[in-house]
């Protein structure tokens, strides 16, 4: 048992370095966004200081991640709807719907980084409708 | 009377008794008259946070409403489950394709004994089981809410159950099993707070119908409770939000506030699927309320993961 443990994890391992999957490379896309989010939020929260080069430098981040996940089809070709992955069998039948929430979700990312917000208020303005968006993807696309 | 024609009599007798029992035992049973009374004048600005709590418009609203087309309880979303689809009713107050002509009564007994005005059981895809810990005030509180919301015409089609599950009459012996008012957890000594939260959990929040495993009859499994189950549709499970392993011990309570309030977990992972709907809900609560959910579900046994 442990040795197929070790063997599994060394596949995996492999695998990760020489042919990407694309389960995986969509979690830790995801996994980076929730690591963004968590400079984010707390100062959207009121319970971190506002700092408009933290806030620009986290939202620069968010955006380079955005894109990075832009290409659906890449991400979620077909055949990675089942395995180790949480994703809802939607993302292959509402293709479009699909690709117009990701899209939605990256435009919003631009423009909050383009407008450089200078303190807390405007932040909050542009980094409400991006926090929506998290929620409104993962209950149509995501279980 | 010959000794074989006494047993043979006795056996009728017998069987007869037994039959009336069971026809008695599987009868749907309503409240009694001393319940009723209790219930008092609702108030509709309460009956709303009720509402909310008890998430009646994530499953009879139109699937994939938003904003004020939430209030509109047309029904008809379809929940494709092991045991066949169950499709959610018009609960609108139009007068006879929704419930508008039903009295306090009536949605008392719908909601705490799984009953319908004409004395029929419903499935307990309703979460009935739940509802059953309510205070009678809640009720008639959420009957007055129910009262302002919108008619919406048509009636949703029936469910689509194949043998046995279509036997309605069945679920008396059902809910012999498993329906009943008594708490969940014993409590010693909880605070206010703590008790509250119970309350919401166990009763209106209806947490447990999703987040707590099943046996084969399709009953919760006490033992377990909370500790996260097969998700009742589709492939995917439904977290342990005990304090367990593989549950939620390592979260503070500011975490499972905000979970409920905003809906992203300390990774900042946002809940998908049906609990969406659950947080949209849930943030339309008081923050004391949020506050003591959070408090119950760090008070409560832990378990581990049971799926």
């Amino acid at each position: 048992m442990k040795l197929f443990i070790y063997a599994a994890a060394a596949l995996s391992v492999m695998t990760m370095g020489a042919t990407a999957n694309p389960i995986e490379q969509r979690q830790a896309n995801m996994k980076e966004r929730g690591q963004i989010l968590r400079v984010l939020a707390p100062i959207a929260q009121g319970r971190a200081d506002f700092d408009a080069a933290t806030v620009l430098d986290a939202l620069e981040k968010l955006n380079a991640n955005a894109q990075a996940a832009a290409d659906v089809d890449a991400f979620y070709p077909a055949g990675t709807e089942t395995g180790d992955t949480k994703v809802k069998e939607s993302i292959w039948s509402d293709r479009e719907g699909f690709k117009k929430a990701n899209e939605d979700y990256l435009s919003k990312v631009a423009a909050a980084a383009e407008a450089k917000p200078q303190d807390v208020d405007a932040f909050k303005a542009v980094f409400g409708p991006i926090g929506a968006s998290c929620g409104g993807c993962h209950e149509t696309y995501r279980n | 009377m010959s000794s074989l024609a006494k047993i043979s009599a006795g056996l009728l007798v017998a069987a007869a008794v037994a039959g009336g029992a069971a026809w008695f035992l599987a009868t749907p049973s309503r409240l009694n008259a001393a319940a009723l009374a209790s219930f008092g004048e609702g108030d509709a600005s309460r009956g709303e946070q009720v509402f909310w709590a008890a998430g009646c418009a994530s499953c009879h609203a139109a699937p994939g409403a938003e904003g004020d087309a939430v209030l509109q309880l047309g029904g008809g979303e379809r929940f494709k489950t092991e045991f066949g689809v169950f499709v959610a009713p018009n609960i609108s107050q139009h007068p006879t394709d929704g419930i508008g002509s039903w009295s306090v009564e009536d949605l008392a007994n719908a909601m705490m004994r799984g009953v319908s005005p004409d004395g029929r059981h419903y499935y307990p895809a309703f979460p009935y089981t739940s509802y059953a810990r309510m205070k009678p005030a809640d009720i008639a509180d959420l009957y007055a809410f129910l009262k302002t919301l919108p008619e919406v015409e048509g009636k949703a089609p029936e469910h689509e159950l194949s043998f046995p599950f279509n036997q309605r009459w069945a679920l008396g012996y059902w809910k012999l099993l498993y329906l009943s008012d008594k708490p969940r957890v014993q409590m010693a000594n909880a605070s206010e707070e703590v008790l509250r939260g119970q309350y919401l959990v166990e009763g209106p929040g209806h947490c447990g119908e999703c987040h707590t495993p099943r046996g084969i009859l399709g009953g919760l499994d006490a033992s377990r409770w909370l500790a996260g189950a097969k998700a009742a549709e589709g492939e995917g499970s439904v977290p342990n939000i005990t304090t367990g392993e593989g549950g939620i011990g390592d979260w503070s309570k500011t975490e499972i506030i905000d979970l409920l309030e905003t809906g992203f977990t300390p990774e900042f992972d946002s809940v998908g699927g049906s609990m969406a709907p659950v947080v949209r809900n849930m943030a339309k609560l008081s923050a004391e309320d949020r506050e003591a959910i959070a408090a119950y579900l760090m008070a409560i046994p832990g378990h581990p993961s049971a799926d």
